[in-house]
């Protein structure tokens, strides 16, 4: 395996069994490069939200295999997953889920506290760069509830950032965003793309959005139909 | 990861709820308040009731018993050796009130290191004349500095000098029951009439009460001297030895040795006061039971609040487990909650616990049944505390691990799909 794909699905197929058995992902393979800018489309229900689940480790109830930077997912334990999320993946949501109860500065620390690679002092630092690269540094000190959407979503992708993850996964992150929010986040996942090279898989339902993007896997009916 | 950060999201779930955990925290604080008031008042006045029997209570009792002869004339005839004896009208025979030997029992006792000290008494039957009336009663003689350093005796003396009985001659402690009955003061001379039918004239230095009426009516004290001179014994005459022990628990044993030893009869304390053990340990029991059932339920406050702080925070045990805290983690988290109100809640339950039992100390509680008493009595026992301490902290993990169990098995997908 080469060291420069960071993700690799190979024939997954889920099944969901409430209330009748419906297969909702038939065979699903592809793999994802180093670098990538990569997004997923389709209409809605076409699975394309359950495939991301289980390309996050969250869901584990599939049939196939799963790579991720060269590991083996499927026989990993819950807290292996836990390890692999924390240092491997940053995600963004559709809804901005940010912890209420913290500043935005200690949202955007938190997995990186979890990790502990870094001192706190240097988390914290790390962080604030991030907030600044997204233009949001002025508001780290603020409860998270305060913040508008289009700001909420730039803290998740500050989120993301802090442990330097090999993909950052993206579940409609614009979705629930107004137009020029939408181009502002787009143009913040362009630019990690271009400037820093990052990894990333975007979930979307926008065409406009997916079109963009360096590559584009279109699903239909739990198949790729086209891996861009 | 860093051991601080778990505690740290707890705090802050804490404060986002502060309400709840504040009223969780006050369940916990009223059951230990109550658990510590509880236990303290409970074993104060246990430690108040054991005490009126125990502190005047021998744990050995040395004295010989008026009983027929063990050895009948029969048992000695090697003719009726192989048979079984039929006897009737067994009778006690001329058998001696007094111990046999007390000098040297006295060096027995002395040399004995297990014998805390011994206190020897004379019981004289007498009738105490008042006017025409003839009163029965019992003059103990004492010796006063052994039966202060052993029974507290002067506790019970309420009025006059418990040593002027020792220190003057032909003086008497009346129980206070029978010097009201005579309308006697002190300082009062009063006749008394001896079992042989002689006359005394007593000189009353103080008043005796026990705290039971039938006892104060009936029991006076003299020193050991002017008894055995009422009774015209001679100075080794002594009917009773008392014994204390450093260890109570050794009086059935001690007390066999010394009864085949000194050829006399034993009581020891156990057996004299059966009773007495069960009341306490029923007693404790019952305030044990009570403490716990109030934590169990407080314990039911606690589950209750942390199911519903999981329900409302789904969304923040999602984010955590998507972020990389693993089920574990999130375990913590909650049980971190539950076991810090647990520790407030309680910690405040121990002080508050030790404020009541201040104030319980300090209502007045005069009795005429017990003289030595003023206030109402606690037991500042700091193992109370402890186990308060301790049961919080159970309680409050138990109540605290299934919830938890709960948020660690949230399905994270769940949620984010859910919105």
């Amino acid at each position: 395996m080469s060291e420069d794909i960071v993700l690799i699905a190979r024939s997954i197929t889920k099944y969901f069994t409430d209330p009748l058995p419906v297969k909702v992902l038939d065979d699903v393979s592809f793999q994802i490069s180093k670098g990538e800018f990569t997004s997923i489309a389709g209409k809605s229900g076409c699975g394309k939200s359950t495939l991301l689940y289980i390309l996050s480790t969250m869901d584990t109830d599939y049939s196939g295999q799963l790579w991720i930077g060269g590991q083996e997912m499927k026989i990993k334990t819950e807290k292996e997953l836990a390890a692999v999320r924390n240092e491997k993946i940053g995600f963004v949501f559709q809804f901005h889920y940010l912890l209420n109860e913290f500043t935005v500065l200690k949202n955007v620390m938190l997995p990186g506290q979890k990790l502990a690679r870094l001192s706190d002092k240097d988390i914290e630092e790390k962080a604030m760069f991030h907030l600044k690269q997204l233009n949001i540094d002025s508001l780290a000190k603020k409860p998270a509830n305060q913040l508008s959407g289009g700001e909420k979503q730039r803290v998740a992708i500050a989120r993301s950032l802090i442990n330097d993850p090999l993909i950052i996964m993206g579940d409609e992150p614009t979705g629930n965003l107004d137009k020029k929010n939408s181009d502002i986040v787009f143009e913040i996942f362009a630019k990690l793309s271009s400037e820093y090279g990052q990894s990333m898989l975007i979930v979307t339902h926008d065409e406009e959005f997916a079109k963009k993007t360096g590559r584009t896997i279109v699903m239909e009916d739990g198949r790729i139909i086209s891996s861009g | 990861m860093k051991i601080g950060l778990i505690p740290e999201i707890a705090k802050a779930l804490l404060i986002a709820r502060l309400r709840q955990t504040l009223i969780a925290a006050i369940g916990v604080t009223f059951s230990i308040t109550m658990f510590v008031t509880l236990l303290s008042f409970m074993n104060g006045l246990n430690g108040l009731l054991d005490s009126m029997i125990l502190n005047r209570t021998p744990h050995i009792r040395l004295y010989s018993d008026i009983k027929p002869t063990q050895h009948q004339p029969i048992h000695l005839s090697k003719k009726y050796n192989a048979a079984y004896h039929f006897i009737s009208s067994v009778k006690p025979g001329s058998s001696r009130k007094e111990l046999y030997n007390v000098g040297a029992i006295f060096q027995t006792l002395k040399s004995d290191d297990r014998v805390l000290g011994y206190a020897p008494k004379v019981a004289a039957q007498v009738f105490y004349n008042i006017g025409p009336i003839e009163m029965t009663g019992v003059i103990n003689g004492i010796d006063v500095i052994s039966e202060q350093k052993l029974f507290f005796f002067e506790d019970y003396v309420v009025e006059g000098n418990a040593i002027d009985l020792q220190n003057l001659p032909n003086t008497i402690i009346l129980g206070k029951t029978a010097a009201e009955k005579m309308l006697a003061k002190i300082g009062d001379n009063i006749q008394i009439t001896s079992g042989s039918g002689e006359q005394y004239t007593l000189k009353i230095v103080g008043f005796f009460q026990s705290g039971l009426a039938e006892i104060d009516k009936v029991q006076s004290y003299a020193s050991l001297k002017t008894t055995q001179k009422i009774l015209g014994k001679p100075a080794n005459y002594i009917t009773d030895i008392q014994i204390k022990l450093h260890d109570m628990s050794l009086a059935p044993k001690v007390g066999k040795e010394y009864s085949a030893l000194f050829r006399c009869d034993a009581e020891d304390i156990q057996t004299a006061n059966a009773q007495f053990e069960t009341g306490s340990s029923v007693r404790n029991l019952i305030s044990y039971a009570v403490g716990i059932t109030l934590l169990i339920v407080s314990g039911f406050g606690i589950y209750n609040i942390l199911n519903m702080m999981i329900y409302e925070k789904m969304d923040t045990i999602a984010i955590l487990k998507a972020t990389g805290f693993s089920g574990r983690d999130v375990k913590r988290i909650f049980i971190t909650i539950a076991l810090s109100i647990g520790l407030f809640g309680g910690f405040a339950g121990l002080i508050f616990g030790f404020l009541l039992s201040k104030i319980i100390d300090n209502i007045p509680f005069v009795t005429a049944a017990l003289p030595t008493v003023e206030t109402y009595p606690i037991d500042y026992n700091p193992v109370f505390y402890i186990i308060a301490t301790l049961f919080s902290l159970a309680t409050t993990y138990f109540a605290g691990w299934f919830p938890a169990r709960k948020a660690s098995k949230v399905d994270p997908v769940i949620i984010i799909r859910g919105k």
